[in-house]
């Protein structure tokens, strides 16, 4: 009982002094390498987009698709990783009362393994000795450094995953009976989903790829590689997309001054989001072959269902925007809308991104079905589809988070000067976005393939009449550009340069009359229990089939 | 747990709607026929060449407008290239890879299959309209990728 006074007094101090200075260097130091990654990948796309509209020619010393490589590594894995790190590790050290000394030293030393292990990768990369895409399938095969480097960054993973379950644990055990903050209970689904995702990725590249990359084993399982990776990859945007919705949930309702949706609600959608997401990767996989009919269609209901925790979030978030606004007397169907505080980056980037969720999930929806999915696989509409998602939703809240987060972490204020800024990057941010993801889902229904640096087919009529489209990847990718740079400034002027001062940490709470949350969300145990049933259920089968039906095996390939 | 009538709605419309693309789906695939190029045979990737179809790659016809065509995609590459058939007839793709994994797709019609090293993939395509159609591949295979296209001909 003693420890237990002692504990909530600590959680108290806590948030009435702010993040403790070794908490706020952890997650400003992860902030750092996330905006970083965020202007060099961005500079990156931006040599893209203007090479494939047929602007720019790149250099045989670095070429469209070394570009590609980096361009997709440093976004889809560094800054989001990176971001969404500092970003829990802060909460838990907000909600929880302050990072445990030996969690502190894990999440360091997941920081020092994800830096070492993204020097090791990218090296290969410059000196065009793993030009394989951030998917890098065999029987490509990459310089073995490369995948020792993927390997430190999946142990760097591990350690802050388990830093988390480590301060969780010891929260709860000076807590007992009490509910998990919902900020923690995000982070806790956010690293169980990137621990067991990471399993499948790290048995390919330990397993399968090193030994083979080395030279020790002459011949690799292709298609058992394939299938280990999008059993990795797909659930690895949809991690970015829980960690994003963390901030509609929990931050987004304070900041425009209301209540959050639903206590029990939230948690159930985290926990489907939890259990339905590894699944769904095999959808990256419906014109494969060597995968049955019969085991396709069970993961396009896979796939499918994941749609459903998002059409709860969409409800939720609406009846927040419309509880809220009524409570500051907006009447009406639309007039909520007016009362919402649109000139707040705070709340306009996540706004933003939820819009583009709309569009983005609706195209997910379509892709994942059969033969809709067989008109674009592989055509840039995918391209144009995860710059929605990933590109928009993901990264404008992240965008969003940032003006609230880093100015709590290094205890200087947003000033109405970095708020405007914030307000023009967003909306060059959507702007741009959609001038490229538009173009993209149009040229990709027409047929124009992804990952393909420029080209007319020998000026073929069919390919020529594509790039009116592909012009506007170089008007969305310029004003995106702009963007990058002003986040990135706004960034530094909020961890080095605004004026000092104490910044809260948006944490809305629940509607006084909320009925209780029953207990068995707590149950993390059952949670994942099912989720490995769900998985086995969608894998056993295809890996079987793949293992004992294997073909001689492929041996390395250097094709570039 | 307490929950509004307009959430219960909004809910069954929702479980509603995945249901009923999830059935749309299933139809298409096991009444229609038109499920996604799944073929389940396999081959040695370092043999194909002396593997029976594929030692001897092109096109046949095996019936009244109706044409086999036997390709290897390698980089980069599709052999058999410039491929010529009349208007109406039903193409039968057999198809493996030489090196590395492979996409083919046809600009203009909804004919797009992965082609990995070890399984011989297979899909259907019946060319109606006259004109000349794009073939490319759609998976980066290496540095020469953009290049690997050809075309088919309808006449």
């Amino acid at each position: 009982m003693d420890t237990a006074r002692k504990h909530s007094f600590k959680e108290k101090a806590n948030k009435m002094l702010g993040i403790n200075p070794q908490d706020a260097l952890l997650s400003k130091t992860f902030m750092l390498v996330s905006f970083a990654a965020l202007l060099i990948g961005g500079t990156l796309g931006l040599i893209q987009g203007l090479n494939r509209a047929g602007l720019f020619d790149l250099p045989s010393w670095f070429t469209y698709y070394q570009v590609l490589t980096a361009h997709g590594i440093l976004l889809i894995l560094v800054f989001t990783s990176f971001f969404t790190t500092g970003y829990f590790f802060a909460a838990h050290s907000h909600v929880l009362g302050g990072l445990i000394p030996k969690v502190r030293k894990m999440a360091w030393i997941g920081f020092w393994l994800k830096v070492v292990g993204l020097v090791v990768a990218v090296i290969p990369i410059l000196m065009n000795n793993a030009t394989v895409m951030f998917t890098f399938y065999p029987p490509m095969a990459a310089s073995p450094v490369f995948y020792f480097g993927l390997v430190f960054i999946v142990l760097g993973i591990w350690s802050c995953a388990f830093a988390s379950f480590i301060q969780v644990a010891n929260w709860r055990k000076n807590n007992k009976g009490q509910h998990l903050p919902i900020l923690s209970y995000f982070a806790t689904g956010v690293f169980v989903l990137l621990f067991f995702g990471s399993v499948p990725v790290a048995i390919e590249v330990i397993v399968l790829i090193i030994p083979w990359s080395i030279g020790w084993v002459e011949t690799i399982n292709v298609m058992l590689a394939r299938t280990l990776f999008w059993a990795f990859g797909h659930t690895l945007v949809n991690i970015w997309y829980l960690t994003a919705i963390s901030a509609w949930y929990v931050a987004v309702p304070k900041i425009i001054g209301g209540r959050r949706f639903s206590d029990t609600l939230t948690r159930v959608v985290i926990a489907l989001l939890v259990i339905l997401n590894i699944p769904g990767g095999f959808h990256h996989q419906i014109i494969d072959p060597g995968i049955t009919e019969s085991v396709k269609y069970l993961h396009v209901f896979m796939s499918l269902a994941v749609g459903f925790p998002s059409l709860m979030t969409a409800y939720a978030m609406f009846s927040v925007f419309e509880k809220t606004s009524k409570k500051k007397g907006g009447t009406g169907v639309f007039a909520w809308f007016k009362k919402l505080p649109w000139g707040d980056v705070r709340f306009l980037a996540p706004m933003l991104a939820m819009i583009a969720f709309i569009p983005g999930g609706a195209g997910g929806i379509v892709q994942s079905t059969n033969q809709l999915n067989q008109v674009v696989h592989n055509t840039l509409w995918v391209v144009g589809h995860f710059h929605l998602t990933l590109g928009t939703t993901v990264a404008l809240t992240f965008f969003g988070i940032s003006y609230w987060l880093i100015p709590f972490i290094s205890k200087r204020v947003l000033t109405p000067a970095i708020n405007k800024i914030g307000v023009v990057t967003s909306i060059l941010w959507i702007s741009g976005m959609a001038f490229m993801s538009i173009a993209m889902h149009w040229v990709g229904v027409l047929g124009s393939p992804r990952r393909t640096s420029y080209t007319t087919y020998g000026d073929n009529a069919t390919a020529l009449g594509w790039d009116p489209y592909l012009m506007f990847l170089a008007v969305g990718g310029t004003l995106l550009m702009v963007a990058v740079l002003l986040q990135v400034y706004a960034v530094i002027q909020m961890m080095f340069f605004a004026p000092k001062g104490d910044t809260e940490f948006p944490v809305a709470d629940v509607e006084d009359n909320a009925t209780k949350t029953p207990f068995w969300t707590e149950s993390w145990g059952r949670i994942i229990v099912i989720m490995l049933l769900v998985i086995a259920m969608g894998y056993v089968v295809p890996l079987v089939e793949f293992i004992t039906n294997a073909p001689p095996g492929s041996p390395p390939f250097r094709t570039w | 747990m307490k929950m509004h009538l307009d959430e219960k709605i909004w809910l069954i419309l929702s479980f509603g709607m995945i249901m009923l693309f999830t059935i749309f789906t299933g139809y298409q695939t096991f009444v229609l026929g038109l499920g996604p190029p799944s073929n389940m045979e396999t081959i040695d990737p370092q043999k194909v060449e002396e593997t029976a179809p594929f030692d001897a790659p092109g096109v046949y016809e095996i019936g009244e407008n109706e044409y086999e065509v036997v390709m290897i995609l390698e980089i980069f590459r599709f052999n058999p290239g410039d491929i010529e058939i009349p208007a109406g007839s039903t193409v039968h793709f057999t198809m493996t890879s030489k090196d590395v994994i492979h996409g083919i797709q046809i600009a203009g019609t909804n004919m797009n299959a992965m082609v990995t090293p070890g399984h011989i993939q297979t899909i259907t395509q019946t060319f109606h309209e006259p004109g000349e159609y794009l073939v490319l591949c759609n998976e980066y295979c290496g540095i020469g990728h953009q290049h690997m296209a050809t075309t088919i001909t309808v006449y």
